[in-house]
């Protein structure tokens, strides 16, 4: 029951380290971007899990309703998305300006790309 | 009162200066636009510095919303001596720029720099100024997001993979930042930094609190380079156009250093953890590590610029040393070091890149010579090594004898011999540009040297005589640390 109660933790964690581990593991340009990408998403389902309280409603001063949910991991949350979005699009443009100098997108042809012409 | 604005002036100043380079299309325009612009703001920031040493600390609330709930920018005499350092580097680069740009950046691109350039300063000076932690983040985003673009910009194709390289590991740390003040404000509902602190205070041995500083402290050191977690800064440096190098060695990573002073001492300090979590020994031997690995690196390098990128990273671990000696003798070092190797590394890099733009080669091998042909320009190069070697009378000698003396006052000789031990591994590396531009023989490489004008000439001198002046005059920038390591460590 306790791995239910807390089942958003988990899923942030595990996409935490899904994400990381591509990051970590895949040589593409554009697979790195998605495990960085996921790694950024298991952030947002922390804070918005943060926000939650069970049995709370939304922010809404009325007689009937003690407990309510705070908003403000949520609105954090929006920002950090468009922060999120913002990287990835001046990830991918990179990937794209890479891919046409170099002509491939794979991190190890890089390397050896540049190490023929003797410039790590 | 506009003047009871100034704080967000300075930063509104530049976010409508950066849209209107993209306006104006015109890279003249658009240098004219920022360099106006950032003057402006050095004004400003001026003014705020002499009224915070004359009346204390300004806080300001964004929308006039109080504090904890609203956004406060609280200026203190840290916070505006890193923003002061910023905005007066950006004030002598950008002149520079005008000549450099020509040869590394194409025509119908340079208002764009300008522009992103404006953000990235703008972003820099909003992490130091804010009192908001959330508010840290999305600066820090900014100013990250418009670095990547500055790095892939470099004229070589490898600047787009160090652009591609500093992104990945740049939002990795940024996340973990993110994830860090998730941790902190589901435990006190809170995200203002001073109240956080007191709020922190009793429950600071909880797992979730010291989960959130561990992982915060991780994504402030991936940002600040701090040896094993620089492996973007090398290549950053070395690949990006010079005009940008210079500014990132000057300042980007020196705001990380701010942030960690910030965090550790402002946040987490009142409560003093470092019993149940050895962070500043940690720290410590981080540092001292990367101060041997990295000047050790220095020495093989082949490039200049590369040379000096990790020199950068031996002299981050000089800053973090004195950030984690806890006493007033030990901050003091470490923030006088932060401007001073900003000063110097700014100045050497400009330096450099006026080489490039004259002889174009920054190859050791390929400069043979070169100060027969440019003594001026070598003569600059020659006082910036000496500082970063720490050669007393220029301004690295003032923070590296003040670590060491932290150190050896709180019984940290190895750490003491380490410092000077880099001092040593310094001499050999500056010893190695310097052997070669100064004494080798043979025959000289490169060809024509082109005439550098005095848009070049001036702000590199500036900065070079500053590396002097402060290495002999002390009073302003050792005056401010000393007050800002007191209200850090509260007089310990």
């Amino acid at each position: 029951m306790d791995i239910l109660e807390q089942l958003n933790y988990w899923a942030a964690i595990s996409l935490a380290m899904v994400g990381l581990f591509t990051i970590m593991s895949r040589g593409h340009l554009i697979k790195k971007l998605i495990g960085l990408s996921l790694f950024q998403t298991s952030v947002f389902l922390l804070f918005i899990t943060i926000g939650k309280l069970s049995g709370g409603t939304a922010p809404i001063i009325s007689k009937d309703f003690l407990y309510y949910s705070n908003p403000l991991p949520h609105v954090l949350i929006l920002t950090a998305i468009v922060v999120s979005i913002a990287t990835l699009a001046v990830g991918l443009a990179l990937s794209v300006a890479i891919k046409r100098t170099y002509g491939t997108g794979e991190d190890d042809e890089l390397e050896d790309l540049d190490r023929n012409e003797g410039e790590p | 009162m506009i003047s009871d604005q100034l704080p967000i002036i300075q930063i509104v100043i530049l976010l409508v200066a950066s849209p209107l380079c993209v306006i104006f299309r015109n890279g003249n325009w658009a240098w004219a636009i920022a360099t106006l612009s950032t003057w402006t703001v050095l004004g400003i920031v001026s003014f705020l510095t002499f009224n915070i040493i004359q009346e204390g600390p300004i806080s300001y609330h964004l929308g006039g919303w109080r504090p904890p709930f609203g956004i406060e920018y609280s200026l203190d005499s840290l916070n505006i001596y890193i923003i002061l350092l910023i905005v007066f580097i950006a004030s002598i680069i950008l002149p520079y720029s005008k000549g450099i740009i020509k040869k590394e950046i194409e025509h119908n691109r340079r208002h764009l720099f300008y522009s992103i350039f404006l953000l990235a300063l703008l972003g820099l000076i909003g992490i130091a100024a804010t009192g908001d932690l959330f508010n840290v983040y999305v600066f820090l985003e900014i100013s990250s997001l418009a670095t990547y673009v500055l790095i892939g910009l470099g004229r070589k194709r490898q600047s787009l993979k160090a652009a591609y390289r500093y992104l990945i590991q740049g939002t990795i740390g940024a996340t973990f930042i993110l994830i860090g003040i998730g941790f902190l404000y589901s435990m006190t509902g809170t995200l203002n930094m001073s109240d956080l602190s007191t709020r922190l205070q009793p429950i600071i041995d909880t797992r979730p609190v010291i989960a959130g500083i561990s992982i915060i402290t991780v994504g402030i050191l991936i940002k600040l380079a701090l040896f094993p977690l620089h492996l973007w800064l090398p290549a950053a440096y070395t690949h990006a156009p010079t005009v940008v190098s210079a500014f990132l060695a000057a300042v980007s990573t020196k705001v990380g250093a701010y942030l960690l002073l910030r965090f550790i001492y402002s946040i987490i300090g009142p409560s003093l953890t470092f019993d149940s979590i050895p962070l500043l020994e940690i720290l410590l031997s981080l540092a001292s590590l990367a101060i041997l690995v990295g000047a050790i690196i220095a020495i093989f390098q082949n490039d200049i610029r590369r040379l000096l990128a990790f020199s950068s990273i031996s002299q981050i671990g000089y800053l973090v040393v004195g950030i984690s000696i806890p006493t007033v003798t030990g901050l003091t070092g470490g923030i006088v070091h932060i401007a001073n190797h900003g000063i110097t590394k700014g100045a050497m890099f400009m330096t450099i890149g006026c080489i490039a733009y004259s002889v174009g080669e920054t190859k050791l091998k390929n400069l043979k010579g070169l100060a027969k042909r440019m003594p001026f320009t070598s003569a600059a190069l020659l006082i910036g090594g000496l500082s970063l070697i720490g050669v007393p009378g220029t301004a690295g000698f003032i923070g590296k004898w003040y670590i060491v003396q932290a150190a050896l006052d709180y019984g940290l000789w190895p750490v003491a011999i380490i410092v000077l031990l880099g001092s040593l591994l310094a001499i050999i590396y500056v010893g190695k540009i310097l052997e070669s531009i100064y004494f080798s023989k043979g025959e000289i490489v490169f060809g024509r040297v082109e005439k550098l004008s005095f848009y070049q000439i001036i702000p590199v001198w500036l900065l070079i005589i500053a590396t002097i002046y402060f290495g002999i005059h002390t009073d302003l920038t050792l005056g401010i640390s000393i007050e800002a390591s007191n209200t850090l460590v509260g007089g310990q």
